[in-house]
């Protein structure tokens, strides 16, 4: 299926919107299945740098799936996937984790380990992943990034304490310690009543203007689409069918696309 | 000719658990070992198992005694029954009831713990961030394991002692100092060594297989209860297994 792109910027013979800015993940021709299920049948997009685009879709058609490929939680069937420049599936082990300390991933569950406090959860990553030791410095980051998302007070809690607005802030400020260049969103606000979604959709908005992060979110909620989104992306049955920014999909011709605006 | 299913997928399960077994042994010897990780899970394993293994044991002892004084009364071998017991439950019945007792509490706590970790995305985030999560769920565990389960199952044997005097207090006056020194002037090193040697490999697939289980269980949350209950079926059939072996190789080189 051809992707319908609504751009009235559209260039010619066939380029792609925002040619000219940096692409950070390039993905073309992608394609997974799950025994005889085919969940990305031909996925092809581009993520510039310092945008926020938002991927749209029917449960199950393959948004998550997209993703974890992204971080090599899955490999693909065929098909080129490069973040920074690099095919992910041909990394080593230690070009892969010098590339996941560079993509941040929030899960839509927050997935928080739940046998450690708050601090704890913040500090895992420093000190395992980039080693790091200072006492002090550990304290001050992990202050830092707590306060960034408002959640300083609950540093010493643990995560069964905290509501699921809270455990998504607190996912988000153990991803962001890490200064990643790339933030890939799995279904942010899913769960959370329409007020806390709000926030944290404020949040991610900030997060990025703040760190000039890169990135991709993946959601159902279209007044978190509406808040962050930079460009969207529709998916449907494996490939992306529609392009371009919030109005210009919600006054678009297609009625498959239109109806997730409604 | 075609490879049966079943055969098919008993394969594939071997060569999945070899690839974690070589996983688990390349991360032991990384940078990095999970010092603190460890600890906690020796203070899990260890003491918190302490009681529950310390009464079994006690009673294992203490039956034993019970069970075994009338028939070796009756062959007036009732002098015989502290050297009875000390030689079966030592060789025996310590290590193989409290290694399967350890199967039922540990593995199957790992299995679902790890499990749950897998469903609630805990160790897809682990490995996003960069962090190695078999260093420190996987190693720090199995090595738990094979550090406690031996030490779990001398107090076991010790208290087993125990109750075998405190059994023969009930019907005969024996003192301790007769009591011990009968039970202990059976037993020789090549009773002691090789059953403690298949304590550690009983703690081993304790660990090994609570954590292959809970690591590669499915989504969803039935795959948790699923991967707890495998965890104690497949533990309990390796410690059987690993035993019958064990008895044949100390029965090959140990007693000739």
């Amino acid at each position: 299926m051809m992707r319908e792109i609504i751009d009235p910027d559209k260039p010619h013979h066939g380029e792609t919107i925002n040619q000219a800015k940096e692409a950070v993940v390039s993905i073309r021709n992608l394609k997974k299945s799950f025994g005889s299920k085919n969940v990305l049948s031909d996925v092809s997009m581009d993520l510039y740098k310092g945008e926020n685009l938002v991927v749209l879709g029917k449960s199950g058609s393959g948004k998550s799936v997209s993703i974890k490929c992204m971080v090599g939680l899955l490999t693909q069937d065929s098909g080129s996937l490069k973040i920074f420049g690099s095919e992910v599936k041909d990394l080593s082990e230690q070009a892969l984790k010098a590339l996941r300390i560079r993509v941040g991933f929030l899960f839509q569950s927050a997935a928080l380990y739940d046998s450690m406090t708050v601090y704890q959860n913040l500090e895992f990553p420093l000190t395992r992943v980039i080693k790091l030791n200072d006492k002090k410095e550990i304290r001050a980051r992990i202050e830092e990034v707590l306060d960034g998302v408002g959640l300083l007070d609950a540093i010493d809690k643990m995560p069964s304490d905290l509501s699921g607005g809270m455990r998504k802030r607190v996912g988000l400020a153990r991803t962001l310690i890490l200064k990643p260049d790339i933030m890939l969103y799995d279904e942010p606000t899913t769960g959370l009543d329409p007020i806390t979604s709000r926030e944290i959709s404020e949040l991610m908005l900030q997060m990025q203007q703040r760190y000039q992060i890169s990135s991709i979110i993946i959601t159902h909620d279209m007044a978190c689409a509406k808040i962050t989104s930079d460009r969207l992306l529709v998916l449907s049955e494996g490939s992306f069918i529609a392009e371009g920014n919030y109005e210009q999909l919600e006054n678009g011709p297609n009625e498959l696309v239109r109806s997730f605006f409604k | 000719m075609q490879t049966p299913a079943i055969l098919t997928k008993q394969f594939v399960a071997t060569g999945d658990q070899m690839i974690f077994m070589s996983s688990f042994f390349r991360n032991i010897f990384r940078p990095g070992f999970e010092w603190n990780e460890f600890l906690r899970q020796c203070f899990i394993i260890g003491y918190k198992s302490f009681s529950l293994v310390g009464i079994t044991g006690f009673i294992l002892g203490f039956v034993l005694t019970l069970q075994s004084e009338p028939t070796m009364k009756a062959f007036g071998a009732e002098s015989f029954v502290p050297s009875m017991v000390a030689i079966s439950v030592i060789r025996e019945i310590g290590p193989v009831i409290i290694a399967l007792i350890c199967a039922g509490k540990v593995a199957s706590s790992i299995g679902a713990e790890l499990g749950s970790m897998k469903v609630s995305e805990q160790i897809d985030a682990m490995e996003v961030s960069g962090a190695n999560p078999v260093q420190y769920l996987v190693v720090t565990r199995i090595l738990a394991c094979v550090m406690m389960v031996p030490l779990l199952t001398l107090m076991a044997d010790a208290l087993a002692l125990f109750g075998g005097f405190a059994a023969s207090n009930i019907s005969n006056r024996i003192t301790a100092t007769l009591y011990f020194s009968k039970a202990f002037s059976a037993l020789t090193f090549t009773d002691l060594v090789p059953a403690v040697l298949k304590t550690i490999f009983f703690g081993f697939a304790i660990g090994f297989v609570g954590c292959y289980k809970g690591y590669n269980s499915d989504r969803g949350t039935e795959s948790v209860g699923i991967a707890a209950n495998s965890a104690v079926v497949a533990a309990s059939l390796w410690i059987i297994m690993l035993d019958a072996i064990a008895v044949q190789l100390t029965s090959v080189f140990a007693y000739n």
